[in-house]
């Protein structure tokens, strides 16, 4: 299993390596530059500031630079936050980004299984209906509806929760931005374990395990649950990348200093090095979940072998 | 040689005729409640996204000053007891001597007195005020007394206007024809890329095969968000860029499926005998292979539509979207969310019209998927 995690990981390096390379040309192509202002720069202000960043070198000498500091672990400094390093950004930004994301995901994992086994036991009953009318709300109701209304709700209405901001210290900031998160991934998670649960009840090993006369609880636990997660589980992969990686309308709305917003406003500003550490963050955790989930996928069904 | 008979005239009167995939998938479709209930509502929505701004009296980029953030009411703007007091204050504003106003159905009048010739100009005050139109004075001779008569125009805003005055109900047309277009626009699009490129590739097999899957599996791990900032930074933030950045961003589960289908398709009898009857590649692919794949992309759309919609909100939402005056149920949503304190219905009209939207178009996928599904016979 070692060597297969190995390979694996060996295999993504092109493909990152492409990601890279792609953003890297793609973002440059674009017309405009990071110091693009209302009044223009002077020109003698502007070619000092190119060179200061290195950008008055040939492209592709850029291109060979900032993949030699990439291999370093050196994101490079960011355009349009100066004095700071993409570096210095993430280092505050995606350890908010990973906390909201990881109890985003664990929320909607359990709820989403849980939920959608209990529909599929009690196929076609008012709870199954509930549930699955629920779910579609869930998946059909943007983020950015679910997110002031809450907000609105909670903490403004109530005055339970706060409306918005961010305290690292205080758990009580993390309520409303983690449940917004979670929600449509709850949804189609349940959606998911109960398709696949109704699928698996009916299959030949769960009809087995019944014969055997084994009860409900391990027949459905252990037996039905685990062929049931399987879709689940492929959906999570990218879509842990995706949380861990920050959600952009999540941090406006809720003033959450995450990375998220930072590879819609790199672009806008045409900060480069903080578009292409975004790409390059999200690349790298895409790779890593994708990996996660084959290994999981083989943990949960035997069939599946390293190979 | 045999002449093959014409099935339609073999068969007599009154025996089973066979069934086609389509027809059976349509039968099946129509006992399933939710998606008729949703097709209907999806026709009317289109209707009124089609001619709804038509013939609605109030154009979605007209701003009533006067009517900021008034909310949803049947009852006619400006309220009636409103229509009084703001006379009189335009009569102060006038300084002239006046009786008490008269208000009969749309038209207002009052007496006039005064010691010296009512100057005709005081009418400006009345004309510039945006609640009263034609105002008229009827003087006496000497000029001294007069009738000052003006009609008062009645709006009705039954979803309320927006902050800075516009009627919701026709922004909230507009909204839906620029929200259904690109869903259905940016489906097309990827339709036709996600069908061509993954018939293609899966026909071709080979090499050819790996190369093209290859490039689908990095296009998919670069952030969907990358493409259309850098199409709408290239091209400029136009509708048409918008549903061609979607559409090119939406068609790579697409080009997956059909080639998945493809692969099984190819080694079936039918394409063996088209190919030994000497078809072209490209005739078998559009005569054989691509029609047969239509039964998963149909449904496949019909989800897709949605999630166009949805991204297309997202964009709005983001500012990268759609450009005011001209809005969309994304757009709108952002508008509300920043006002929606003490003005809650500007989120909840357009959130519940594109929730609306985006459950029936749910629910006609998953009847669709039921009803074209081999299996569930």
């Amino acid at each position: 299993m070692l060597s297969y995690t190995l390979k694996r990981l060996m295999s993504a390096v092109p493909t990152v390596f492409i990601i890279v390379t792609l953003t890297f040309f793609l973002i440059r192509l674009a017309p405009g530059g990071p110091f693009d202002l209302e009044r223009p720069l002077d020109p003698l202000i502007l070619a000092n500031l190119n060179r200061a960043y290195n950008l008055d070198a040939s492209l592709w000498s850029q291109y060979l630079t900032y993949l030699g500091n990439l291999l370093q672990g050196d994101l490079g400094p960011s355009f349009t936050r100066r004095d700071f390093s993409v570096n210095d950004l993430f280092a505050v930004g995606l350890p908010v980004s990973i906390l909201l994301g990881s109890l985003a995901l664990s929320l909607a994992a359990v709820l989403g299984t849980f939920f959608g086994a209990w529909a599929a036991l009690r196929q076609n009953s008012a709870v199954d209906y509930a549930v699955v009318g629920v779910a579609t709300f869930g998946i059909t109701t943007p983020t950015f509806v679910v997110a002031p209304l809450l907000s609105l709700f909670f903490g403004v209405v109530l005055g339970w929760l706060p409306a918005g901001g961010w305290s690292q210290a205080n758990p009580i900031y993390w309520v409303l931005p983690v449940v917004t998160l979670a929600l449509p991934q709850v949804a189609i998670i349940a959606r998911l374990v109960r398709g696949a649960t109704i699928e698996a009840l009916r299959s030949n090993h769960v009809r087995t395990a019944r014969a055997y006369g084994l009860p409900t609880r391990v027949v459905v636990g252990v037996h039905a649950l685990r062929a049931a997660m399987l879709p689940a589980v492929s959906y999570l992969g990218p879509t842990a990348a995706g949380l861990l990686t920050g959600s952009v309308v999540i941090e406006t709305i809720f003033g959450i200093p995450g990375i998220g917003r930072y590879f819609v406003q790199g672009a806008l500003g045409r900060d480069y090095t903080l578009v292409m550490g975004t790409v390059v963050v999200i690349a790298v955790f895409i790779v890593l979940f994708n990996l996660l989930v084959d290994l999981i996928y083989a943990w949960l069904d035997p069939r599946v072998r390293f190979d | 040689m045999t002449i093959k008979p014409d099935p339609t005239e073999a068969l007599p009167a009154g025996e089973a005729q066979g069934r086609s995939l389509w027809q059976d998938a349509w039968l099946r479709l129509r006992r399933n409640r939710a998606a008729v209930a949703s097709m209907i509502v999806l026709a009317v929505l289109t209707l009124i996204g089609a001619f709804g701004p038509m013939i609605w009296p109030h154009p979605y980029d007209r701003v009533y000053q006067q009517f900021v953030r008034v909310p949803a009411s049947l009852e006619a703007y400006p309220r009636e007891e409103a229509v009084l007091p703001a006379f009189e204050r335009l009569l102060t504003r006038a300084r002239v001597d006046h009786g008490e106003p008269e208000l009969s159905g749309s038209e207002i009048s009052v007496g006039l007195t005064s010691d010296e010739a009512i100057d005709p100009r005081i009418l400006r005050y009345f004309q510039r005020s945006d609640l009263f139109f034609a105002p008229a004075l009827d003087l006496a001779d000497d000029g001294l007394t007069g009738t000052l008569t003006a009609r008062v125009e009645r709006l009705h805003f039954y979803l309320g206007t927006d902050a800075i005055g516009r009627d919701m109900a026709a922004r909230i047309m507009i909204g839906v024809r620029i929200s259904l277009s690109i869903g259905i626009l940016a489906s097309v699009m990827a339709l036709l890329l996600g069908v061509t490129y993954g018939a293609v590739s899966g026909y071709l097999g080979g090499k050819v095969d790996n190369v093209m899957m290859r490039v689908v599996d990095i296009l998919y791990s670069l952030p969907f968000i990358f493409f259309v900032i850098l199409l709408v930074v290239f091209f400029g933030r136009s509708l048409v860029i918008i549903f061609i950045a979607i559409g090119a961003t939406e068609w790579l589960d697409m080009a997956r499926i059909v080639r998945g289908q493809t692969l099984s398709l190819k080694r079936q009898e039918f394409v063996q005998a088209a190919e030994a009857m000497g078809a072209t590649k490209a005739g078998i692919l559009f005569r054989h292979i691509i029609p047969n794949t239509l039964g998963p992309v149909v449904v496949f759309v019909t989800l897709l539509v949605p999630k166009a919609i949805l991204l297309e909100s997202l964009l709005s939402f983001l500012g990268l979207g759609v450009q005011d005056p001209l809005t969309s149920l994304g757009l709108l949503i952002s508008e509300g969310a920043a006002n929606m304190r003490g003005a809650l219905w500007l989120l909840i009209w357009p959130a519940a019209t594109l929730t609306l939207i985006l459950f029936a178009l749910n629910f006609l996928g998953d009847g669709l998927r039921d009803s074209l599904d081999p299996k569930d016979r």
